[in-house]
């Protein structure tokens, strides 16, 4: 994605000698921009591991204050931002997308470990969705499994430039007929219905998978179940038996 | 199970309703995705009923379609406060199955991690445990500020903070150095400093004894029965530690004791807990000062290092169960001959110390059933797995 500087059209020359006399020229596009990116409240939301690394980054060492995004509200309603901290199971997925329906705009969207951009370790679980961005758009994929809270932090600084690039006349809450509000998937009891929204994604059109990772491993197969009954099979390794002694001859 | 029975107060002649509310899975403090079907007869609770499974994420089926040590890193998500515990039972399970020896340095090293684990446990559960008493953020700021100088050391010797994979089948992956050991003697000085701190702030602090007492009492017989393991039954009067029952890797050689709470309610699982930690200073100072040099992994499984897949034992079954921070954490392995397990299950604690909850909570106000909840001390990777 490209991010427009949102650059001012004074001269900077110009600029630097008002702001001798203590006057400030400025865009009202960059006060607008600096004063939303600076108070970014984050939703209080943790679902799975990712969610101790978001603790800690709020906490004394990363702080995440220093950027201004330590509110974390537990209410969707105040919120700006929410940062999808874990796996998302199809149980859940009607929850979040829920939830980002009831945040007020502008509202944007983190991506936070591997789980949630596409299913991480667990994309083989029948119960796992494989990336939240089926369902709702989002501005910042973050990976790692969990990712560093540095990670979070610069995340959060990449989310701050897409803000600085917005720009009043055309950004989408502003404009008439805006819908921001995505259709809440079922679970079903074969999963969630529908599998996905087409509005923010689609399948891959050819499935090269064959050609890009090769053909599966399939290390063992599973047929019968073992025997347990059976006595444990004597260490290779083992000294033979000592053979019987000699019956003694009868007196 | 026992009767529960609860008044109305000043309720008279008439006619209430119960209320019925949903607290979760979006809550800031049912600690991760878990959901309580609250029944209210004005604030007194009438019944409880958890909701689980928003978090399940197929381990054991995963576990069970892939090598032996492919799903280490799995065990890791289970528990992600303390992965190095989990890789602990899970490592012991497959030693029993395949009968493999650990050398002496290796069995130290997991002890020094295992322990480490159980103080960035317990000091984060306490934070949280604060969290849901109230006290909005500020003793989690104390706690993770303790639990990151611990998980700098996790990082320096495993490479990475929360998820270490450190523990391979018949050792660990890499040696400590001197320096590392020099760290954790280091940590070791101050952490009981910050323990008086902690312990000036909280223990005879009014506010949390007038919370916490007398509140969510888990009788002994209860306990036994619904099989409750870990500080909540020690918590209750029950003397039962695993390190002590089973004497599993080499904790007969070490000097400590078992903390038990008089009453069992909230303020005795609060207290337990930090003896606990104290008990694991004296443990780990006793383990960085005897750990003997040699070998960190068993000959047997070097080569098993490079190429897991190889790795067959034989058929047979095994469980080993380790005292992880929560409880008795069990791993059943089965094997058919073959790389992959036949069967793979995991005793989790937290899963079967929640089973009490709705017991604890009946009586109870709304606001007391969050710190009960607060004290079992759960996490939804484990629960729901």
């Amino acid at each position: 994605m490209a991010f427009s500087p949102n650059a001012s059209q004074v001269d900077d020359g110009l600029k630097s000698e008002l702001a001798k006399k203590g006057i400030v020229v400025t865009t009202l596009n960059q006060l607008y921009n600096w004063g939303r990116r600076s108070s970014i409240w984050p939703m209080q939301f943790g679902l799975a591991c990712c969610a101790i690394e978001m603790i800690a980054t709020a906490c004394a060492r990363y702080d995440i204050a220093r950027f201004g995004a330590e509110l974390f509200r537990p209410s969707p309603r105040q919120s700006d931002l929410m940062i999808v901290a874990g796996t998302v199971t199809k149980k859940m997925a009607p929850q979040v997308v829920r939830l980002y329906n009831q945040m007020a705009e502008p509202k944007y969207v983190i991506t936070m470990g591997a789980c949630s951009i596409a299913g991480g370790p667990f994309i083989d679980g029948y119960n796992v969705l494989r990336g939240i961005d089926r369902y709702i758009p989002i501005d910042v994929h973050l990976p790692g499994c969990p990712p560093r809270p540095e990670a979070l932090l610069y995340g959060l600084m990449e989310l701050q430039r897409k803000i600085d690039g917005q720009e009043i006349e055309t950004t989408e809450w502003y404009q008439k007929g805006l819908k921001r509000e995505y259709p809440i998937p079922d679970f079903g009891p074969h999963g969630l219905i529908p599998k996905f929204n087409p509005e923010v994604w689609n399948p891959r059109e050819t499935e090269n998978r064959k050609e890009r990772y090769g053909e599966p491993i399939l290390i063992g197969r599973k047929d019968k179940a073992p025997n347990l009954d059976l006595p444990p099979a004597p260490p290779r390794s083992a000294a033979p038996a000592p053979a019987a002694p000699p019956p003694e001859p009868a007196s | 199970m026992t009767e529960k029975t609860f008044s109305l107060h000043g309720a008279g002649d008439m006619d209430t309703q119960t209320l019925e509310i949903n607290i979760g899975p979006q809550h800031p403090s049912t600690h991760g995705v878990f959901r309580m079907n609250v029944v209210l007869d004005g604030e007194t609770i009438v019944s409880l009923k958890p909701v689980m499974g928003y978090l399940h994420r197929n381990h054991e089926q995963i576990a069970e379609n892939m090598s032996y040590t492919g799903s280490m890193p799995y065990t890791d998500r289970l528990d992600y406060f303390n992965s190095m515990s989990n890789n602990f039972g899970y490592a012991m399970a497959v030693e029993k199955l395949a009968n493999i020896e650990v050398p002496e340095r290796a069995h130290y090293i997991r002890i020094i991690m295992a322990e480490l684990t159980r103080l960035v446990n317990h000091v984060s559960v306490i934070g949280f445990l604060l969290n849901d008493l109230g006290a909005f953020f500020t003793p989690v700021l104390y706690a993770f500020r303790e639990r990151e100088k611990i998980l700098d050391i996790f990082e320096e010797v495993a490479g990475a903070r929360m998820m270490c994979n450190y523990l391979r089948f018949g050792g660990v992956k890499y040696d400590l150095s001197p320096e590392v050991l020099a760290r954790i003697a280091g940590i070791l000085k101050k952490f009981p400093k910050f323990l008086e701190e902690f312990e000036t702030l909280l223990t005879k602090n009014e506010i949390l004894c007038m919370r916490c007492q007398n509140v969510g009492v888990l009788p002994a017989e209860l306990a036994v029965s619904a099989s409750v393991t870990g500080p909540m039954l020690r918590a209750s009067g029950v003397n039962y530690d695993i390190r002590k029952a089973d004497n599993y890797s080499l904790y007969e050689r070490f000097k400590f004791r078992v903390p038990l709470g008089q009453k069992g309610d909230v303020y005795d699982r609060y207290y337990v807990r930090i003896l606990e930690m104290r008990e694991s200073l004296k443990i780990l100072e006793q383990a960085v000062k005897e750990i003997p040099a040699g070998d960190i992994m068993s000959k047997k499984m070097v080569p098993f290092l490079k190429s897991p897949r190889n790795f067959k034992p034989p058929v047979g079954e095994a469980y080993a169960r380790v005292e992880a921070p929560k409880g008795e954490l069990g791993y059943y392995v089965v094997s058919d001959g073959t790389a992959q397990p036949w069967r793979y299950h995991v005793r989790a604690p937290s899963f079967i110390n929640l089973t009490i909850l709705e017991d604890l909570c009946i009586g109870q106000k709304v606001a007391d059933a969050i710190i009960i909840l607060g004290s079992v001390d759960i996490v939804l990777g484990e629960l729901d797995r």
